[in-house]
C-alpha cells in the first residue's frame, strides 16, 4: 500500500549495487523462492485459477440449472458475440461509466479532497466530528447502510418525503442512477478524504508560504504547489476507487438494478444473468469483458503514474 | 551445518502451512451415531410463511424425533429457515445442490422440477430411496393432476405438498363506497375495468392491482399475465409448440395497457424492488380495490393471526370472485372462468447421507395427522391428500370455493425445463407495456426473445 501511494523511484545504478539490493536478506534464490512459494500458491489457487476458469466457462453454455448444468457444451465465442451485440450489455456498460465518473471520480475524489483541503490546518472537535461522520459512512456494513437509504428514499413513508412533505416522490424509481451515485459518493468519500489528508500533510509548508508571499491566489497555490506534490496520490487514488466502484455490487441493494434495468451496472448485470437467470456461461463471458476493461483502466492509470515529468 | 538447519526450517514452515490449509478444508464430522437431518423451506418464524416455519419447528421436529426414538433410532432434525423472494430462494438452492450440499429435505416450486432434474440436482425417488418411494400409502390419496406436478418424464422426483388456485380479491368496504355489490362476480374483463373506473371516481388510490414487471418475478406470471392469457384463450405452450405474438397475448397485454395506461393501476408499484410486498400492505390498508392473487394471499398475507399484512376484519371485508375470461366462453377450452395453479414439492436431496430417513421425514410431514395439525387454527390450505381435504376444507369458505369452483377450471404451467426463461420473457413484455410500449410491439419483442430461448422459430406456433 505504502509503495503504491508514492510514485516508485526506479533505481538505476551499477550492476553490483543492484545485485546486492535484489538479495538484501542474503537468502539466495532457492530459499527466497521457498519463502515466497506459499504466497504464490495461494495466489495461484485463489486468483489465477478462478480467472482462467472464468475464461473457460465463458466459452461454454454452462447454466445453473437444466441440461446444460449437467453437460455443458463448448460454444466458442458465441457468448462474447451475443454479449457485445446485446443492447442491455451496452446500456449496463454506459451506466457503469456514469456510475464511476459520477460517484468515484467526481463525487468521492472531489468531496474527499474538498474535505481534506478545508480541514488541513484545523484541529479540535469540528475536524474530529466531520472525519468521524465521513468514516462512519465508510465502515458500516453495506446491508445496513443500504437498508437505511431505502428507508430514506422510499416512496411511501420515506424519511426524505416526510421531511420535504413531498408525498409519492420516488427517487429510487424516477432517478435511480442519481440515487446510487449520491449514495456511493456518501459511502466512499472517507477513503479519498483520508488519503488526501495524509498527502496534504506531505506538502512542505514552506513552499505554500513562499507561494503566498509571492501573491499566489488559493487556486494558484493548489495548482502550482499542491497538485504537483500529490500527483502520485491522486492517480493511485483514482485507480483504486475507479476499480472498486466499477466492480461495486452495493447498488443492487438499493434498486436491484431497476426499474427495468435503469440502474443495472455491470456488476449487477452479471449477477442477474448468471445467478438469477442461471446463464453461468454467458455471465462468465461478460465477466471476462469486465476483467479486460479493468485491465485497460489499470494500465491507463499506471502509465500516467510512470510518466513522471 | 547452519545452512542445512535453516533449510530444514523452511521446509518445516512450508509443511506446517500445508497441514494448516488441509485442516481448513476438513469439515467437522458428525457426532456419535446420531443421524442428523436438515429440512428447509422458504419460511421463517415471524416472517414469510411463519405458520409453516412454526409448524416444522414446534410439531414436526419433536414428533418425528420421538417417533424415530421409539423405533430405536437417534435422529436429530434441524430446520433451516429462509424468508426471501422465491427467485432468490431458487438461486440459493441451485447453488447448494450444485456444490453437493444443501438440506436433506427441501421444498421447491413444482415448476423448478424439470430444470433441477435435468441438471442432475434431483434424482427419481425410487433410485434414491428404493421401493419405499412407490409404496408410500399417501400416493393413493393424491389426485393425478397434483401427482403430475412432482413428475418429470414419467418419473416421480418429489412429493407434492399441495396445490392452489387464483381468484380476484376485492375490498368490500371500498366497493360499497363505490356503489358496487358485495357479491361481485365479473363475467368479462370489461366488467373489471368498469368496477375499476367506479372505484377510481370514489377516491380509491389504486383501483386494480394485477402484477406486472420483472421485479415481482414469477408472481407476475402466475398472478398476472398467465391467468389473462388463458382468459383470452391462449396458453404459453400448446401441443409442444410455444405461443408467440398471438392474439390472446396481445389481448392480455392490452388489458395491462388499459389498467396502467388508464390510471386504474399504479405503474410504479410494478417497478419497485419490493412492489409485491407493498401491494400486500396497501391492500391490507384499504388502498387497493381489486387484487389478483392466489389463496396464499388469504392464508399467509392477510391472515388476521399469522399474516405478513394482517387484516383483522378479513372475513368480513374481503370478497373474492373467480377470474373471468375476456368475454364469456372466450377462455381456454371455451371456459367462462379461468385460473392458474401451481404448488410446492418436497424433495429429497440426492446429496443426503441418509436418504431413507430424509424420505421418511418428508412423508411424515405429509401424513394425515401432520397435515391436519398444520392446517388447524385457520391455516387451511389445499393439501395433496383428498382424505385430508375432505375434513379440513369444510369449515373454510374461501378454500372450499377454490377447491369446488376454481380448481375445475384451472390450468397448469408447462412442466419443461425451459419454462422459467420463457416466464421471464413474459414478465419483460408486461414491464414494457406498463411503461408505455404498445401491446403489439411488446408481443413482437416477446416472440423475438422466445425464438432465442426455445431454439428457433420452428418451435413456435405461427
Amino acid at each position: 500500500m505504502a509503495q503504491a501511494t508514492s510514485p516508485p523511484e526506479v533505481v538505476r545504478e551499477s550492476g553490483q549495487a543492484r545485485r546486492y539490493n535484489s538479495d538484501a536478506a542474503g537468502l539466495g534464490r532457492l530459499r527466497a523462492g521457498a519463502f515466497a512459494a506459499p504466497a504464490l500458491l495461494l495466489i495461484a489457487v485463489f486468483l489465477v485459477f478462478p480467472a482462467l476458469w472464468v475464461l473457460y466457462l465463458g466459452l461454454t453454455n454452462y447454466r445453473l440449472t437444466g441440461i446444460a448444468a449437467a453437460e455443458p457444451q463448448f460454444v466458442g465465442l458465441d457468448n462474447l458475440i451475443s454479449a457485445v451485440s446485446d443492447p442491455t450489455f451496452w446500456s449496463s456498460t454506459w451506466l457503469t461509466v456514469q456510475f464511476v465518473l459520477g460517484s468515484a471520480v467526481i463525487g468521492q475524489v472531489g468531496l474527499g479532497f474538498a474535505i481534506a483541503w478545508l480541514l488541513r490546518d484545523r484541529q479540535g472537535p469540528l475536524k474530529r466530528l466531520v472525519e468521524g461522520l465521513v468514516i462512519l459512512a465508510w465502515i458500516l456494513p453495506s446491508a445496513i447502510v443500504s437498508f437505511l437509504w431505502v428507508a430514506l428514499l422510499d416512496r411511501d413513508g420515506g424519511t426524505l418525503n416526510a421531511l420535504l412533505s413531498t408525498p409519492q416522490f420516488a427517487p429510487l424509481l424516477d432517478h435511480p442512477m442519481l440515487s446510487i451515485i449520491v449514495f456511493n459518493t456518501w459511502r466512499g468519500t472517507a477513503f479519498s478524504m483520508m488519503l488526501y489528508g495524509a498527502a496534504l500533510g506531505n506538502v512542505p509548508p514552506s513552499h505554500l508560504e513562499s507561494a503566498r508571499l509571492a501573491g499566489a491566489s488559493g487556486w494558484q497555490q493548489l495548482r502550482d504547489v499542491v497538485f504537483p506534490h500529490i500527483r502520485g496520490h491522486i492517480l493511485t487514488n483514482l485507480l483504486l476507487i475507479s476499480l472498486w466502484t466499477f466492480n461495486d455490487f452495493t447498488p443492487f441493494l438499493l434498486t436491484a438494478g431497476g426499474p427495468d434495468g435503469q440502474s443495472e451496472v455491470l456488476a449487477v448485470h452479471v449477477y442477474k444473468v448468471a445467478l438469477q437467470g442461471g446463464e453461468l456461461g454467458y455471465g462468465a463471458a461478460v465477466s471476462t469483458i469486465i476483467l479486460l476493461i479493468n485491465l485497460v483502466v489499470a494500465v491507463f492509470y499506471l502509465r500516467l503514474l510512470r510518466s513522471k515529468k | 551445518m547452519a545452512l542445512r538447519k535453516r533449510s530444514m526450517g523452511v521446509v518445516a514452515v512450508l509443511a506446517a502451512s500445508v497441514v494448516g490449509l488441509a485442516a481448513c478444508g476438513q469439515s467437522s464430522g458428525g457426532s456419535g451415531d446420531a443421524i442428523e437431518l436438515t429440512i428447509t423451506q422458504n419460511a421463517i418464524a415471524g416472517g414469510k410463511n411463519a405458520a409453516g416455519a412454526d409448524f416444522i419447528a414446534n410439531w414436526v421436529i419433536p414428533k418425528f424425533e420421538a417417533a424415530q426414538k421409539a423405533k430405536g433410532k437417534d435422529v436429530k432434525v434441524k430446520f433451516v429457515p429462509s424468508g426471501v423472494d422465491d427467485e432468490q430462494y431458487k438461486t440459493k438452492l441451485s447453488l447448494d445442490l450444485k456444490s453437493g450440499k444443501g438440506a436433506d429435505v427441501m421444498d421447491i416450486d413444482s415448476i423448478w422440477a424439470g430444470e433441477f432434474a435435468e441438471a442432475g440436482y434431483l434424482k427419481p425417488l425410487p433410485d434414491l430411496v428404493g421401493a419405499e418411494a412407490d409404496s408410500w400409502d399417501g400416493w393413493a390419496q393424491i389426485p393425478e393432476a397434483v401427482q403430475g406436478m412432482a413428475m418429470y418424464n414419467g418419473k416421480k422426483y418429489a412429493l407434492p405438498v399441495g396445490t392452489d388456485g387464483r381468484v380476484l380479491y376485492f375490498n368490500k368496504t371500498l366497493f360499497q363506497k363505490a356503489g358496487l355489490p358485495a357479491d361481485w362476480q365479473p363475467t368479462s374483463w370489461q366488467e373489471i375495468l368498469d368496477a375499476g373506473t367506479k372505484l377510481k371516481s370514489s377516491g380509491v388510490p389504486v383501483p386494480i392491482q394485477i402484477n406486472a414487471g420483472t421485479a415481482m418475478g414469477e408472481a407476475t406470471s402466475m398472478q398476472g399475465v398467465l391467468p389473462l392469457l388463458v382468459g383470452a384463450g391462449g396458453e404459453v405452450q400448446q401441443n409442444g409448440k410455444w405461443t408467440g405474438a398471438s392474439q390472446p397475448l396481445k389481448d392480455a397485454l392490452g388489458l395491462y395497457q388499459k389498467i396502467y395506461g388508464g390510471g386504474l393501476g399504479d405503474p410504479k408499484l410494478q417497478q419497485e424492488a419490493k412492489g409485491r410486498d407493498k401491494s400486500f400492505q396497501q391492500f391490507a390498508e384499504g388502498k387497493i380495490g381489486i387484487l389478483l392473487e392466489g389463496d396464499y394471499f388469504w392464508r399467509s398475507v392477510i391472515n388476521p393471526a399469522e399474516g405478513v399484512a394482517k387484516m383483522a376484519d378479513r372475513d368480513q371485508s374481503v370478497g373474492y370472485a373467480m377470474i373471468p375470461a375476456m368475454e364469456p366462453g372466450k377462455g381456454i377450452k371455451g371456459q367462462d372462468f379461468v385460473s392458474m395453479s401451481g404448488g410446492s414439492l418436497r424433495a429429497v436431496n440426492p446429496n443426503s447421507e441418509h436418504p431413507k430417513e430424509a424420505f421418511e421425514l418428508a412423508t411424515f410431514t405429509l401424513s394425515p395427522e401432520a397435515l391436519k395439525e398444520e392446517t388447524k387454527d385457520g391455516n387451511v390450505r389445499i393439501t395433496p391428500r383428498t382424505d385430508v381435504n375432505k375434513d379440513i376444507l369444510a369449515g373454510e369458505p374461501l378454500m372450499t370455493f377454490i377447491s369446488e369452483k376454481v380448481l375445475p377450471v384451472t390450468a397448469f404451467r408447462p412442466p419443461v425445463a425451459v419454462y422459467p426463461q420463457v416466464s421471464v420473457a413474459l414478465q419483460e413484455a408486461t414491464a414494457a407495456v406498463v411503461s408505455g410500449t404498445a401491446p403489439d410491439q411488446a408481443a413482437a419483442d416477446y416472440q423475438k426473445k422466445l425464438e432465442g430461448i426455445v431454439g428457433g422459430a420452428g418451435n413456435i406456433a405461427s
